[in-house]
């Protein structure tokens, strides 16, 4: 027999721990939803896209600024020192992910602003005149448009490459130490974006290009969630118990239908069908990539934190 | 500088859980939580069977994960040897130093900041003993500089077999059980 028995039971640790709920993985996922919104409004800004009056670009920043709200609500409501939330722009800390993480949110709303101001929806020109005369400044100035985009691209970049390595950093649990977290979280943010736009979009031809990019998304995607399971079952005890979560252990179902079936496989084929067979462009698959992106974000938030090391030492006293 | 450490004698430890009754004591933890608690282990087959106790508590690390995740910088690494410490007006109760634990030692105290050990720096930094060490009526927890080579912990590392917890997470704790 082995057998180890502890006397604490602290609320939030005990059994496992259970520090993070939905709020955490509501942020992650708006997080990395914004992100990919932000590259792809980016992208458009750079290759001049913004001449076109029908361009996503201009709706997009304005639908992020409200999701990233959203998400900061969510992170806000998860402290559970509420008072306190102002001292994470106190200081910066090196070596704290989430540090980074916060003063990357504080960098991500001038651009978004800046990335809605290029462009001042029809129905409110008239009644917003000091915007109005700020935007006609601005599109007089190409060069400031183009550092818009730039910096669109690369805040948003760093944006959905932050919420994977903020999870990854933890070594402590193991279901999360893995380092091709973040490119996972970032595929996936770009993938919902691309939905997102490819759903909402004007424009026939920039719907068809996110169609088209929002395949390639999926298809990377897949590719990591194969690397990231050859990565765990190759590597130590505690990371292959990690990964059995999902291989045969409590998320298996959730994630495989939920995550890798619906949330990826149908929707890449109805829009493979979409893109080649020139079959109507459906919303049902943009929306099943979204879905797909937020029921990740629960599963990776809450299978962390049921991976932990063991901290019995039989080897040693047998 | 110091370098405090905790040695523990799982040969003379009993499990009584005096120090979780002191620790709660002396330093108000709130019903419900424990900054300190017993780990009883038993490997073998009936009737040969071998049990470890342990009280176990923070690690006061020297690789400490808690401290480098904290956004806040209210998780630090005292100037008094070393002891892992939680500056509770700073923080803000994001629990990523809760996540970055592998013994789990921390928990969130009822009004909203991560508690955990701190080797009663109150009583050490005036040259006492933790509440802990202080009362095990078996004398089996040792407190002192590993810097220092006459100190207690020192002596007893360098004569008996020992062992840390999880010393694979590369924490590099400052909990010692001698087997």
């Amino acid at each position: 027999m082995h057998e180890l028995v502890i006397t604490r039971n602290n609320p939030l640790i005990d059994p496992a721990i259970h520090i993070w709920g939905w709020e955490i993985a509501v942020y992650l996922f708006l997080g990395g939803f914004v992100a990919g919104m932000m590259m792809i409004s980016g992208y458009f800004i750079l290759t001049g896209r913004t001449k076109n009056t029908k361009c996503s670009c201009f709706l997009v920043p304005i639908v992020a600024i409200f999701l990233l709200s959203i998400g900061m609500l969510a992170l806000f409501l998860d402290l559970s020192y509420k008072e306190h939330f102002w001292r994470m722009y106190v200081t910066f800390q090196w070596w704290s992910p989430m540090s980074w993480g916060a003063w990357i949110l504080f960098l991500v709303y001038p651009i978004l602003i800046a990335n809605a101001l290029i462009r001042i929806p029809d129905e409110i020109k008239g009644k917003l005149k000091l915007l109005t005369n700020f935007s006609e400044k601005l599109n007089k100035r190409p060069f400031l448009i183009k550092i818009i985009g730039s910096a669109s691209m690369i805040v948003g970049g760093l944006l959905g490459t932050y919420t994977g390595i903020l999870l990854s950093s933890f070594v402590a649990r193991p279901a999360w130490n893995n380092s091709m977290l973040w490119i996972l979280f970032l595929v996936s943010g770009l993938s919902t974006a691309a939905a997102f736009v490819h759903l909402v979009g004007r424009d026939a031809e920039e719907r068809r290009m996110l169609a088209k990019a929002d395949n390639g998304f999926l298809v990377a995607e897949l590719i990591i969630i194969c690397l990231i399971l050859i990565g765990f079952l190759t590597s130590s005890k505690v990371h292959i118990q990690a990964v059995n979560l999902i291989l045969g252990g409590e998320y298996t179902a959730t994630f495989w239908i939920f995550v890798v079936f619906i949330g990826i496989v149908i929707p890449l084929f109805i829009q493979l069908l979409a893109v080649n067979l020139k079959i109507r462009h459906t919303p049902v698959a943009p929306i099943l990539v979204i879905t797909g992106g937020l029921i990740l974000r629960f599963i990776i938030v809450s299978m962390g934190q049921n991976s932990q090391w063991n901290t019995a030492i039989y080897d040693i006293i047998k | 500088m110091a370098r405090f450490a905790m040695v523990i004698d799982t040969k003379k430890c009993v499990g009584c859980m005096d120090c979780v009754v002191a620790c709660k004591t002396e330093n108000d933890v709130p019903e419900g939580f424990n900054r300190d608690w017993l780990a009883y282990e038993t490997i073998g087959k009936f009737p040969n069977l071998h049990q470890e106790n342990r009280s176990e508590r923070c690690n006061h690390c020297d690789n400490p994960p808690c401290v480098y995740c904290c956004p806040c910088g209210a998780s630090y690494i005292s100037s008094l040897g070393g002891i892992v410490l939680v500056d509770q007006n700073k923080c803000s109760g994001c629990k990523a130093c809760i996540a970055a634990c592998p013994y789990n030692a921390r928990f969130i105290h009822p009004v909203g900041y991560a508690s955990k050990c701190t080797f009663c720096e109150h009583r050490v930094k005036h040259g006492g003993k933790p509440a802990c060490v202080e009362v095990c009526p078996t004398h089996c927890m040792y407190f002192g500089d590993l810097d220092d080579p006459m100190s207690d912990v020192a002596q007893l590392l360098k004569a008996r077999k020992y062992h840390t917890l999880i010393p694979e997470a590369g924490t590099e704790p400052n909990v010692y059980y001698l087997i």
